[in-house]
């Protein structure tokens, strides 16, 4: 098993923020790198067990699951139903906490999955640097106040 | 019950912060409310259910019970045992996160407790404002005058100025060969505003200082020191500096040169706190090659998965990180070399096909390793040696990128030259990636995480005294050098 962290600052309300991430169907909107996503079944985005399936711009396919959604901790967490990624067990977690001083946001994204041990430092560069960074510098790109 | 909750952004790294605040009976130290402390009984202050009993400067006693430490989480939570405030029930939490991007430190602190009726607003005000944010300025104020660093923290921002350090720097005396580099005295100024000075223990050497030493990038006017790169320890800061405190492990490649130093004093714009597992020598050695790399695979050419690279000196400085994260990212990487040992090194650097090269004929190899379709991309640091055979290297639609010049500068090229194969030709600067401060933090923090995860190895075979500057730049001119070199102040 090996954990992924990322976090970093956002120049803007934490509440603010969430209303952009919250949206389990929401993530065109917001990152660089998925071209399109729905959600299977025709349920809602933020129905919790809901299913989001979607294409990155470099084509690959990935079905993620929704298991937690906290308004009230700003919180979503999600597991890799299917990925072209070669990892398994993968759950992830992105949460955001408010910083009073300067009423900013403080954001976290971390991952825990297993997958073949020469494979490690690869895809922990590719998911830390190449998803949760690039995604969590898109939202401070958004918010430039 | 009240609850106050209050958190804010201390700039230094999470170890820094959770050193001081770790320490139970630390607080009269740094929190601007707290008059005199003890631990009672003379026990450590790190002991879980120790009791420190203090005072404020109102005039007020207070203690508390240390109930939880944990420096897995950083997380420490206390209450109040007995206090001349109307205080009940008081349980506190402080809590401190890393913020990956920047090697900051996010600092939580919240509590709950009872008051009288009528005076909560009173007491959510006291604790979070007086207590809390109070506390967030105190902390601040105290690491930038190097408080937890008192063998370093001399000169506080606002303290009188400090007098020049005596120190050694390499000068070019005038433009030409290795013999022009004269090792002398060269005191570093007290830091003035928007400056650091720094104790440099590593300083890197990079092709760009031969190119300036020999008058071909005109970047210093002579007699002036030479060097882009080095990292060191901050020994002060200057007004309006706020991510740097003394004492913190730091790191820089930028202009204008006098990286060559045993301490130097510049602009702190561009210079980056290091992560605790980027050591000084590792940090010399990769800011400038491996940000190199970085916008290089990242920005001027955004490498996808299938690619095929063409990696120039591919056991050189730059060439070793190149086929290093190019191959982490999917790419196929070929790469010319200059004889069969650097074939070796580059390819247990992840080079699939490295062509020994001598004298730059390297199209054919290329397009036997590609059936005949040629490089999507080619990073050449070469220059002018390598030009029509990169033009014939290149696959339709391929992007060459000329980040470096070896071999002399490139000649004009006609734009029609471009035509027969719809290519790109791009002449890339490191130094106009890395202008926004921004940039510049994202650019290292990736270099950083990279190094972490073992995707950049650094392997620093090539060390010299500071005052063999001149030795270093003739061994790496002979191209007798494999990888990053350094000089030791």
């Amino acid at each position: 098993m090996i954990k992924v962290y990322v976090s970093s600052v956002i120049d803007a309300p934490a509440d603010a923020v969430w209303a952009e991430i919250r949206d389990f169907n929401g993530l065109p909107k917001w990152t660089p790198f998925v071209a399109e996503s729905r959600i299977e079944g025709g349920l809602a985005a933020d129905k919790v067990g809901c299913i989001r399936n979607f294409r990155l711009k470099d084509g690959g396919m990935i079905r993620e699951q929704l298991l937690t959604l906290s308004d009230y901790d700003f919180q979503c967490t999600y597991s890799i139903l299917e990925s072209p990624m070669g990892v398994e067990n993968y759950v992830s977690t992105l949460k955001l906490t408010p910083v009073t001083d300067g009423n900013r946001t403080f954001a976290e994204w971390w991952a825990e999955f297993d997958c073949a041990p020469e494979r490690e430092g690869e895809l922990a560069q590719n998911i830390g640097q190449g998803v949760f960074q690039v995604g969590l510098d898109a939202l401070k790109g958004m918010f430039q106040r | 019950m009240i609850r106050v909750t209050r958190s804010a952004i201390i700039d230094a790294p999470i170890a820094r912060v959770w050193a001081v605040l770790r320490d139970f009976n630390s607080h009269t130290a740094w929190h601007p409310a707290v008059a005199e402390s003890e631990i009672e009984g003379g026990d450590p202050s790190d002991q879980v259910g120790c009791v420190r009993r203090f005072s404020l400067r109102d005039g007020n006693l207070i203690r508390e019970q240390l109930l939880a430490l944990s420096d897995e989480e950083h997380l420490s939570t206390y209450c109040i045992l007995d206090a001349t405030l109307p205080m009940r029930r008081y349980v506190a939490t402080v809590q401190l996160k890393r913020v990956t991007d920047g090697e900051r430190t996010f600092w939580h602190w919240q509590s709950t407790f009872d008051v009288p009726r009528g005076r909560e607003r009173e007491f959510e005000q006291l604790v979070g404002g007086g207590v809390y944010e109070g506390g967030f300025e105190g902390l601040r104020a105290y690491l930038r005058r190097g408080g937890d660093r008192a063998s370093v923290g001399r000169a506080a921002p606002s303290g009188p100025p400090a007098a020049a350090m005596p120190a050694h720097a390499v000068f070019v005396e005038s433009f030409g060969g290795p013999d022009v580099l004269r090792y002398r005295r060269h005191d570093a100024a007290a830091p003035g505003p928007g400056e650091v000075r720094i104790r440099q223990t590593a300083v890197g050497v990079n092709y760009i200082d031969v190119y300036i030493r020999a008058g071909h990038y005109r970047m210093l006017e002579p007699p002036a020191p030479l060097g882009m790169e080095a990292a060191g320890e901050v020994l002060d800061v200057g007004d309006h500096v706020s991510h740097l405190l003394p004492g913190d492990r730091v790191a820089y490649a930028c202009p204008p040169p006098g990286a060559y130093a045993s301490v130097r004093t510049l602009g702190a714009g561009q210079v980056v706190v290091l992560p605790e597992h980027v050591g000084d020598e590792t940090a010399a050695a990769i800011m400038l090659k491996g940000m190199t790399a970085e916008y290089l695979l990242h920005r001027t050419h955004r490498i996808r998965a299938g690619d095929t690279v063409l990696v120039h000196a591919a056991a050189g400085g730059v060439g070793l990180f190149l086929c290093q994260w190019a191959r982490a990212l999917g790419a196929r990487v070929l790469g010319t070399v200059s004889t069969e040992d650097k074939a070796r090194l580059a390819r247990a650097n992840g080079c699939e096909a490295p062509i020994v090269a001598p004298t730059y004929r390297f199209a054919e190899g290329v397009r036997q390793a590609t059936a005949g379709r040629g490089a999507d991309v080619i990073f050449d640091g070469l220059g002018e040696a390598a030009a029509e055979e990169n033009l014939e290297a290149l696959a339709v639609c391929g992007h060459w990128v000329s980040y470096g010049q070896a071999t002399g500068p490139l000649a004009a090229i006609a734009a029609e030259r471009l035509t027969a194969k719809s290519a790109t030709l791009s002449r890339p600067v490191l130094f106009h990636y890395t202008e926004r401060p921004a940039a510049l933090a994202e650019m290292a923090g990736r270099v950083f995480a990279a190094l972490r995860d073992g995707v950049l190895r650094v392997d620093v075979r090539h060390r010299y005294p500071l005052a063999a500057a001149a030795e270093a730049h003739r061994e790496l001119e002979a191209r007798r050098t494999t990888g990053p070199l350094l000089l030791l102040p």
